[in-house]
């Protein structure tokens, strides 16, 4: 089976809800230069979860602990190690 | 123009399923979360709700009746009940074609909706019951409190999310004061927790994993609630003439939308409700000396509703008190704010303010008085209720001690 690299995944994901972006997106921007609203952020992490299986744990009434695009990625990264792999 | 007076209340709560041990349970600062019995936990990560525990259908309604009633409409029809007998009102004698019952949801009947849905989608069900569409329709326990009351007057649902028992009380306040009827049944009544709905309500990740802290350090989210609240209003002169046990009065209603943001509330859109609730009452700002607040414990409403008290009330915000009841039966969405407006009146009747329950310490965005973790005794002439509801809309009643 294939996977598409995280990264990959992650910044096409952010980049359908980016609505202040220059080019294209880099690991090294910032989540908020991007013009991400607090619903796009929720709509973000349920995307992600969506598509690599994983559960994040954020509730919005904390600041949203990943400041760019590439601590996302490592996050996912993170998350998708912790999952039992599949037999 | 009539004077609008309020001479019945009716409440069920987590804390209580009469308006008076509603009232005691405030006054008490007593909190009614806990893991539900009513839906099962186990695909879910909250764990903690407002939950009506051991609501009885079967001590309140017959079983033919249990039958065309949904939890939410049970709730309604059990405090309007309670809110009529209190008035000592009976509409049987034309008095019911000039009374209004104006009864706000947010969900309405989401139990029968859920519980059939998943027997037809999930395990195959080959037919579902009768009368899923008459008992889950918004407007539900409108019709139900009209039915079993007698109720002949303009008669609707108001469905503005969280703002919805607000918003009621306000239109039954304009049509008693106008003239249009003579008395109304207002208030609110919502039954939405499920596991469906606690799974949509996690999804957008504002629900606390322990408790309601409103205006808190260290707050951490909402908690669902469920209830309903009905009061009864009543022309003056009609309230005067039967002798009638007078309550409080209702003097003033706001609405205002935000036109902005799906859910993240404005401090404008707040400020603009309670200025049109202030001028409608006549009532300068300093007049006010208590605000049951909308404070539902999320970061974002709690410091907003902060700024836009300070820019209401100016200097005097420092000496308003502010208490969130959420901190005690959660958020019953659209019947949160009448079951906040019976505690504004009964904290009127009493001098006695419901406190904010859980407070740890101050949140540097949330610096106003909110009566922490204990009531207090104290006065009030005049206060105001807020709601702000998700979509930008904004409801803000006010009332005052009666004096004739």
């Amino acid at each position: 089976m294939f996977m598409v690299p995280v990264a990959d995944g992650v910044i096409e994901i952010i980049a359908g809800k980016a609505r202040s972006k220059t080019g294209p997106i880099k690991l090294s921007d910032k989540l908020e230069s991007l013009g991400l609203e607090s619903l796009d952020v929720l709509e973000l992490a349920f995307a992600i979860e969506e598509k690599f299986n994983i559960e994040i744990p954020f509730n919005a009434n904390n600041p949203f602990e990943f400041t760019t695009v590439g601590e996302l990625v490592k996050a996912v990264e993170g998350l998708i190690a912790q999952k039992t792999a599949p037999a | 123009m009539n004077r609008v007076v309020i001479t019945g209340l009716g409440a069920v709560s987590p804390i209580g399923q009469t308006a008076a041990s509603y009232w005691n349970a405030l006054a008490a600062g007593r909190s009614g979360f806990g893991p539900p019995t009513i839906f099962p936990t186990g695909r879910l990560v909250t764990k903690v709700v407002a939950e009506v525990r051991d609501f009885v259908a079967g001590d309140h309604f017959d079983v033919r009746q249990i039958g065309f009633l949904d939890r939410v409409s049970q709730f309604g029809v059990v405090a309007a009940r309670g809110a009529i007998a209190q008035s000592g009102l009976s509409f049987k004698e034309g008095l019911g074609e000039r009374t209004a019952a104006i009864i706000g949801s947010g969900i309405g009947g989401q139990t029968t909706q859920d519980d059939n849905f998943r027997r037809f989608y999930g395990e195959g069900a080959t037919r579902v019951h009768p009368l899923i569409i008459p008992r889950t329709m918004p407007s539900a326990p409108a019709s139900q409190i009209s039915m079993f009351f007698g109720i002949k007057g303009p008669t609707y649902a108001i469905s503005t999310a969280c703002a919805s028992a607000t918003h009621s009380i306000g239109q039954a306040f304009h049509l008693v004061r106008t003239g249009t009827v003579t008395c109304a049944l207002a208030g609110g009544c919502e039954a939405q927790l499920t596991q469906g709905t606690m799974k949509a309500w996690e999804a957008m990740r504002i629900l606390a994993p322990d408790t309601c802290r409103p205006f808190s350090a260290d707050r951490k989210g909402m908690v669902l609630g469920e209830g309903a609240a009905i009061l009864v209003l009543e022309a003056l002169p009609h309230a005067a003439a039967r002798g009638a046990d007078i309550l409080g009065e209702i003097v003033g209603f706001g609405m205002s939308a935000d036109a902005g943001d799906l859910t993240a509330p404005d401090p404008d859109g707040m400020v603009r409700a309670m200025n049109a609730a202030l001028a409608d009452a006549a009532l300068a700002p300093d007049a006010i000396d208590y605000v049951n607040a909308h404070g539902t414990g999320t970061t974002a409403n709690d410091a907003t509703e902060t700024t836009a008290l300070h820019k209401t009330f100016g200097d005097h915000a420092r000496r308003l008190a502010v208490s969130s009841t959420k901190s005690m039966v959660g958020h019953a969405l659209g019947a949160a704010g009448a079951l906040e407006a019976v505690a504004v009146i009964m904290a009127i009747r009493n001098g006695v303010i419901p406190p904010t329950m859980n407070y740890l310490g101050p949140d540097p965005a949330c610096d106003l008085d909110y009566v922490p973790n204990e009531a207090r005794r104290r006065p009030i002439g005049a206060a105001l209720s807020n709601s702000f509801a998700f979509g930008g809309l904004n409801a803000v009643i006010a009332m005052r001690r009666f004096t004739a």
